[in-house]
């Protein structure tokens, strides 16, 4: 456990190169900003954006170790079936959204509480 | 600083300022106008990353269809000539103790690897030819399973988003 000051010399060094440990911070800057989207958002489509933003997140680090391992392309095969599945679950839940917009007239989460009018 | 790192802190800027604006504006049109700037950034990283077909995949479908698909759900479920379309929060002190216990750990991990994490990459060649025949060798079966979930996804939406219509006995 190296002391702070040095830690920071060396945290300032290594900053200007990038390497596979800036996308991940990248990557989990994202991830955390979209989970507390998820958490905190009241309208459902911006709940949807959340889980945008955290397959996003995702996504940049399977191909992050895609190039800076030895795996190769399998990691951006990964993220091909990541973007297929979120293309989906957006379709199927604007299709909810929609629904529950004609029952409710609002599409608030904290007020769709009933499953049956 | 080489090019490469300047390149990469503007798309990160880009990302992670845009995905602020999502989770904490007010306006719902604001949020869904900045996730358009950070999907360009992501698509930015993965250039950077060399997945040329996975960032033009990214606009294409990102882009091109689920954003186009939340605007018309904001549109659709909001009245927007009373310019009602603000937003407000919930839970705001149990997500931010979730997201700092989140974050604690990932930084912690980050604390503990981040002098030994890869610092040597691998220069791949266009990814596009390479891509299609792992699809079509490798991961066959997840191809055709992926394949089969967009048309039952497609129908499934089809047949939820549609207005309930009496059906003939």
């Amino acid at each position: 456990m190296s002391s702070l000051p040095t830690f920071w010399n060396e945290f300032t060094a290594w900053l200007p190169h990038v390497q596979l440990a800036h996308f991940l911070i990248v990557s989990a800057i994202l991830f955390a900003l979209g989970l507390y989207g998820i958490v905190t958002r009241k309208n459902a489509i911006l709940v949807l954006m959340g889980v945008e933003l955290v397959l996003n997140a995702a996504n940049i680090n399977l191909i992050a170790f895609s190039r800076y391992s030895t795996l190769r392309l399998d990691g951006q095969v990964a993220a091909i079936f990541v973007i297929i599945l979120a293309a989906c679950e957006a379709a199927i839940a604007l299709a909810i959204v929609l629904n529950i917009y004609h029952r409710f007239r609002t599409i608030n989460v904290d007020e769709v509480s009933n499953l049956k009018e | 600083m080489q090019l490469f790192d300047l390149v990469f802190y503007v798309f990160a800027v880009i990302t992670i300022v845009s995905a602020f604006i999502v989770v904490f504006s007010k306006n719902i049109i604001y949020s869904a106008f900045s996730l358009l700037f950070t999907f360009f950034g992501v698509a930015g990283l993965y250039v950077l990353l060399q997945a040329d077909f996975l960032a033009v995949t990214q606009i294409l479908i990102y882009v091109g269809g689920i954003l186009v698909l939340m605007l018309f759900g904001v549109m659709l479920t909001n009245k927007v000539i009373n310019v009602d379309i603000k937003t407000g929060t919930i839970q705001t002190i149990p997500a931010l103790i979730l997201v700092a216990i989140v974050a604690g750990t990932l930084a912690g991990l980050f604390y503990s690897t981040w002098r030994t994490a890869g610092s040597s990459m691998i220069t791949l060649p266009p990814t596009t030819t390479s891509l299609g025949e792992m699809l079509m060798t490798g991961y066959l079966l997840p191809f055709e399973v992926a394949s089969i979930i967009l048309l039952v996804a497609l129908i499934g939406a089809a047949m939820t988003a549609r207005r309930n219509r009496k059906v003939a006995p």
